[in-house]
């Protein structure tokens, strides 16, 4: 394998299963944690894997809104199923992470101690198109302003991307309107295509970083031929096409911008439970809340970060109470945060169009549908909103 | 009073961990709010601006955001804190000798240098006057560089006035102080605060304002003082939200597309006015 024209230079080639299998191995040896779809408690589930075996060969998903379920495939597909309930947030942006303990003496003197950034070396493997883009949002808010998240930053620095083009999109996916797509062309270490068909299973691989060429010069892998692009190629055209869903073509932001007032928010909030699942499981939404812990001695206390959820009473709350206490502006808060005022504070949506909020509310509520329907509200209504300005100053 | 030393060991997580401050003074204000006149253990923070936070720490509690209440020129700082919540309750309880943490500065000043010339209008509700007491002082301090100073200061009730004798001794165009529920002894002006600005000395073609209290009293004085004359980008008021990082990366503060640590808490009257009149935006 030294048919390299430049060390370091992109390179694109074919790799079988045990070529997939010395992928894994490789940055195994490498020191990495690797992590990677794998089958537990009837979900394709993210986690540590040892060996390409774990990965979920033979497995697809059946999604709708509120529904996963697991199949089986005939073609033995390890990549063959879009979005689980976790993302790549899951581990770089985790749950729950210790920011710093502090200790008070005898005689009162406080020592605060940062935690050091968890040692880890990530590889993540099978990182789908949609989630490239939603780790550039997380890179973004929590790394590209004025303030850095190190935590975040130092493990999003050591992790090492292989992504894997989607050639199997579920009936609530809509990356493609969302701008993005079930391929890929930057973003990634290495990317690759899955491709069954006569002439064998095998993936094209391409590299994207010196990092993944010179992962990639030590495989075994076959030169990239004609036909695996071509089919590598069709695959992922194909997936294009058969998008099970698609968010409205409107200036989005601007859509929420206007429909602040909207009927639809009080439709929408009759069915949402308030419940916080698209939250979590949404691979941009980023807010935290912190808490203080202390040991039964009183003296030790310690820092910690958690994932928190604008659907949660708390998250506005002030001395007074919540700012917003009814579901419909918790609801109106996510939504037009994640369409709307995201450009203004991020300069980019908030949505890759994963389809992972309509899988997993528990109500099957449709973000897709709720725009539709306020684009429908608002078409109708015109821009109406203007005169309860005036009726709200009155309050 | 004990001597509690306090070390910081920075690291990556250098924005998120507070800095010892000891609590060298400390005065109540009104029966709920106490000033805490603050220095460096150590390693002092980077300068504030009037109208900029910090991330104040009370051990085994947590962190609330509290605006500057001075900037004293001999270094350190105070802060005003009013008892409602487990942190401000522990804080507002803090001995002299007491060791508490900081992190900032935080978020965007009065910036008081863009009204030199002018008229300034400083319109404070309750404690909402310990933001703007370091532009006030900045403003005193600096008679020649700005037009007339207006300080108008309303309360619940006389126990709720913070600052009451400091405020008296302002030398400005016209002090006024209001209340909404008088007792025996009140022999001031009675009511709200916008009750006021027809007594204030002002162009408003000329002039800057600063507005900080409850966000009812914002919405009504930013009004009338733009029904006044004055153009909404020269009404400056300082607005409060949730905030649990300060570092605009945990959307608590979130505000329509305004996140409050980074764009705010001082924002023009010209982008909040939208954000303050949208029910639980």
């Amino acid at each position: 394998m030294t048919s390299t024209p430049a060390a370091g230079a992109p390179r694109t080639a074919v790799l079988d299963k045990d070529g997939l299998a010395a992928l894994v191995a490789a940055l195994v040896a490498d020191g990495r944690t690797v992590v990677g779809p794998t089958v537990r408690d009837g979900a394709i589930v993210l986690a540590p894997i040892d060996s390409a075996e774990q990965l979920p060969y033979g497995w697809g998903v059946e999604l709708e809104a509120g529904h996963y379920r697991l199949s089986h495939r005939e073609d033995g597909a390890a990549f063959a199923h879009s979005a689980g309930p976790q993302s790549w947030k899951n581990f770089l942006h985790p749950q729950r992470e210790k920011l710093w303990s502090a200790d008070r003496a005898k005689d009162g003197e406080l020592t605060v101690r940062a935690e050091p950034p968890e040692a880890v070396s990530y590889a993540f493997l099978g990182v789908r198109p949609c989630d490239l883009r939603a780790i550039a949002i997380q890179d973004r808010v929590l790394t590209g302003g004025h303030f850095r998240d190190t935590g975040y930053g130092e493990r999003r620095r050591g992790a090492f991307l292989v992504a894997v083009e989607c050639t199997a999109p579920g009936a609530t996916c809509f990356c493609v309107s969302m701008g993005g797509g079930p391929g890929t062309d930057s973003g990634f270490d290495l990317a690759l295509t899955e491709v069954i068909d006569g002439a064998g299973h095998r993936f094209l691989v391409r590299s994207g970083s010196e990092a993944g060429t010179a992962l990639l010069d030590q495989l075994p892998c076959t030169a990239a031929d004609r036909e695996t692009r071509q089919a590598a190629r069709t695959v992922v055209a194909d997936a294009a096409d058969a998008m099970g869903r698609a968010m409205p073509p409107v200036d989005l932001q601007r859509l929420m911008g206007g429909s602040l007032e909207a009927e639809r928010w009080d439709d929408v909030a009759a069915r949402c439970l308030t419940c916080g699942n698209c939250t979590m499981v949404c691979p941009t939404c980023f807010c935290t809340t912190t808490e203080e812990v202390t040991d039964l001695t009183g003296d030790h206390a310690e820092r910690w970060q958690r994932w928190d959820s604008c659907f949660d009473l708390d998250f506005s709350h002030l001395h007074g109470g919540p700012v917003r206490s009814s579901g419909r502006s918790r609801y109106r808060q996510w939504l037009t945060h994640k369409l709307g005022t995201w450009h203004d504070q991020f300069d980019s949506s908030g949505c890759v169009g994963c389809g992972r909020c309509i899988v997993w509310c528990p109500v099957g509520i449709d973000i897709t549908e709720e725009v539709t329907a306020l684009k429908a509200e608002a078409d109708t209504k015109g821009h109406a909103q203007h005169g309860t300005h005036e009726k709200e100053a009155e309050r | 009073m004990t001597a509690v030393p306090m070390t910081a060991v920075p690291a990556a997580h250098g924005t998120s961990v507070p800095v010892p401050y000891r609590v060298v003074a400390r005065w109540e204000e009104t029966p709920d709010t106490a000033t805490l006149r603050i220095e460096p253990v150590g390693e002092p923070l980077p300068p504030f601006a009037p109208g900029q936070f910090a991330m104040v720490w009370a051990f085994g509690r947590g962190e609330i955001p509290l605006s500057v209440s001075a900037i004293p020129t001999t270094g350190g700082l105070a802060h005003t804190v009013r008892s409602v919540g487990a942190v401000s309750e522990g804080l507002y309880a803090a001995e002299v000798g007491q060791v508490i943490g900081l992190r900032g500065p935080y978020g965007t000043g009065w910036e008081l240098e863009k009204a030199v010339g002018q008229d300034l209008v400083v319109v404070a509700g309750g404690i909402g006057l310990a933001p703007l007491r370091p532009l006030i002082r900045d403003a005193v301090a600096d008679p020649g560089t700005y037009g007339r100073l207006n300080v108008l200061v309303g309360a619940r009730t006389p126990a709720d006035l913070m600052a009451k004798i400091e405020t008296r001794q302002w030398r400005t165009a016209y002090t006024g102080v209001t209340v909404d529920r008088p007792d025996d002894r009140w022999k001031g002006q009675i009511g709200v605060v916008t009750k006021l600005l027809d007594r204030a000395r002002f162009d408003p073609h000329n002039a800057t304002a600063f507005v900080c209290g409850p966000e009812p009293m914002i919405r009504a004085t930013a009004r009338a003082l733009v029904h006044g004359g004055l153009a909404p980008s020269s009404v400056r008021v300082s607005l409060e939200r949730n905030m649990r990082c300060a570092t605009g990366h945990c959307g608590h503060c979130q505000l329509g597309p305004v996140l409050l640590c980074r764009d705010g808490p001082v924002v023009g009257w010209d982008r909040a006015e939208p954000l303050l009149y949208t029910r639980e935006l």
